[in-house]
């Protein structure tokens, strides 16, 4: 008995771990998964009632808006937070002085919660109080930023709020990038005559796949979970303009109490995040095994 | 003659290219200054507006400097007004999250150094795919689990309370401390296990006398990761508590949203500093550890 103990003690201290993560991850999933093919209002009902779920939510107009809204935000949240955190790792790579201080200036966003964000841009970007008044007071009259209460225009906020605080740490990926590349390419490259914006642009960006590809990962997967920071800073309002998917998920089950429909929504967004994880995991566990 | 000639040609070029150096050494220096800015920009607001009364919040901009050194928001925020309902701030909820965090950490650190340290120290068959599968809850979008969750804290007893937030935090933060643990002892020289198994040292001692003693940095790296990760989540704590139980983000939340008949936006921005301190505490303290975490754990986002 005490042999046995001991032999398997390695995989009894395994057990807890692989246990709650079976049971709460894969058996959870494996629940909603279930629960979306039911036809289930406030409490679950086990009968199964096919993809009408599916059906409705790709009928329904908020869920429609929610995606619409999903495509431009991660389309614009990953063009600005590459090319701003490429810009600013690139320039502080040139020997700048006070690097340390503006890599903290530029980092610090992070630390804070989305909720702490919205909060924040939401009282800056309020029309009466914020920056349009700002403009006014200083003579520019018929300044106008009233984006926040813009039906078309208040998705872009949740764009700037969010790139405020995710841009410095693709800068922070990028600039880990530049600094492990040797020293010897760049001088090679510069004696064969090379200008500082070839070198850039024509080895080291080309170099940095990887990163791009991880920022990509990063930022995609950010943007399809992004809840907290509507929930703060717009409420998916005005109306119904800035719904995104995990807004409308959480919104369908506990406000509707559409609990199937809401699970129909939780697994467009899981599989939505698997097909862009999926390819990452496989590439990185080559690259693991190729070491 | 011709030598001194070229020589001076080749100093006019330099000179040249020393001014195009400075002219795009100052370009640099701008553009760096001006993004500096846009992200020191909020925080600067933040701090002013938390610092003026409302009086000087609807004559002043967004910019202007506070009359002087005004805490009342500050306290307000922190300690409410001291009538009775409906006054909502931030101190009892800030001690949820204290009292959430703290455990929370603690045992998915702990859970984490464990199976980080089995996967690569006393490797078994398929030791691979156990990591994947527990690599794999690092991604999954929390929505897809969130209405079983809530019902199984409900069959637990422990929906809405300090106790079931722990759970849940424990439970979704163990696939990145292992991950972070696992990477670590990794790179430790297995040689050394495998001399401490010769003189019969057993599982447990091998840990805490060999593994446990360099395991400083990667602690400090999860210990940071999990503590930002669970002070600032906003969706677990929402979905599974209200009122008394709700940790800060939760409480911030409430008490920006609130429509009460007069907006204080010095008490909103008070509140939200106070939220946001303790990992930016951390941040500035530990901006390295962080950052480290950040890069290697950031896909959940």
């Amino acid at each position: 008995m005490f042999k046995w103990l001991e032999k398997n003690l390695p995989k009894i201290v395994m057990a807890p771990a692989v246990g709650l993560i079976g049971w709460f991850v894969y058996g959870f999933v494996l629940w909603t998964l279930y629960i979306s093919f039911t036809n289930s209002k406030i409490l679950p009902k086990y009968e199964l009632w096919g993809v009408g779920q599916y059906v409705k939510l790709w009928g329904s107009r908020k869920w429609l808006i929610a995606v619409d809204n999903l495509l431009i935000f991660t389309a614009l949240f990953l063009i600005f937070c590459v090319v701003i955190g490429i810009i600013l790792a690139i320039f502080l790579d040139q020997k700048i002085r006070a690097e340390g201080i503006l890599r903290t200036i530029y980092l610090y966003p992070m630390a804070l919660s989305f909720i702490v964000t919205g909060t924040a841009w939401k009282w800056i970007l309020n029309p009466t109080l914020g920056i349009q008044k700002m403009f006014r007071d200083w003579g520019f009259e018929n300044f106008t930023f009233d984006w926040l209460v813009d039906r078309e225009m208040a998705i872009y906020t949740i764009v700037i709020a969010g790139v405020w605080q995710s841009a410095g740490f693709v800068m922070a990926l990028f600039l880990a990038g530049l600094r492990s590349v040797e020293d010897e390419i760049v001088k090679a490259a510069k004696i064969d005559g090379a200008s500082l914006f070839t070198v850039y642009w024509k080895i080291l960006l080309p170099m940095m796949r990887p990163v791009f590809f991880t920022s990509f990962v990063i930022l995609v997967h950010i943007s399809i979970k992004s809840y907290d920071l509507i929930v703060a800073l717009t409420q998916g309002g005005p109306g119904i303009s800035t719904t995104m998917p995990a807004l409308y998920m959480t919104q369908t089950a506990f406000h509707k109490s559409q609990v199937g429909l809401s699970a129909a929504s939780a697994m467009m967004m899981f599989m939505a995040v698997a097909a862009v994880i999926i390819p990452y995991l496989y590439s990185e566990l080559r690259r693991e095994n190729a070491r | 003659m011709q030598d001194s000639l070229k020589s001076s040609s080749y100093q006019q070029l330099e000179q040249k290219s020393k001014y195009t150096n400075m002219f795009l050494r100052w370009f640099l220096y701008f553009i760096l200054i001006l993004f500096a800015s846009y992200f020191i920009f909020p925080l600067y607001v933040m701090v002013v507006t938390s610092l003026k009364t409302m009086e000087e919040i609807r004559q002043g901009t967004l910019l202007s400097w506070p009359s002087g050194l005004n805490l009342e928001s500050w306290a307000v925020a922190w300690g409410g007004r001291g009538y009775g309902a409906g006054d909502t701030f931030l101190r009892p909820y800030f001690w949820n999250s204290i009292k959430m965090v703290v455990p929370a950490v603690f045992f998915s650190t702990f859970i984490g150094a464990m199976t980080g340290y089995v996967l690569t120290k006393w490797r078994f068959k398929g030791d691979q795919w156990v990591f994947l599968f527990l690599l794999f809850g690092c991604f999954i979008p929390f929505q897809a689990i969130l209405l079983p969750m809530a019902r199984t804290l409900g069959v637990l007893g422990i929906s809405n309370s300090v106790v079931g937030l722990v759970l849940v935090h424990t439970v979704y933060g163990i696939p990145f401390t292992t991950l972070f643990f696992r990477n670590y002892y990794v790179s430790v020289p297995t040689e050394l296990v495998k001399a401490a198994r010769i003189d019969g040292a057993g599982f447990f001692k091998i840990f805490f006398k060999i593994l446990l003693p360099i395991s400083a940095p990667i602690i400090v790296v999860t210990v940071i990761w999990q503590f930002t990760q669970i002070w600032n989540d906003f969706l677990f704590g929402s979905t599974f508590s209200f009122g008394e139980a709700a940790p800060i983000q939760v409480a911030l939340n409430n008490m920006v949203l609130s429509s009460t008949s007069v907006k204080e936006y010095n008490v909103d921005m008070a509140s939200a500093i106070i939220a946001g301190i303790p990992t930016l505490i951390v941040y500035v303290l530990a901006g390295k550890y962080f950052i480290r975490g950040l890069t290697s754990g950031a896909v959940k986002g």
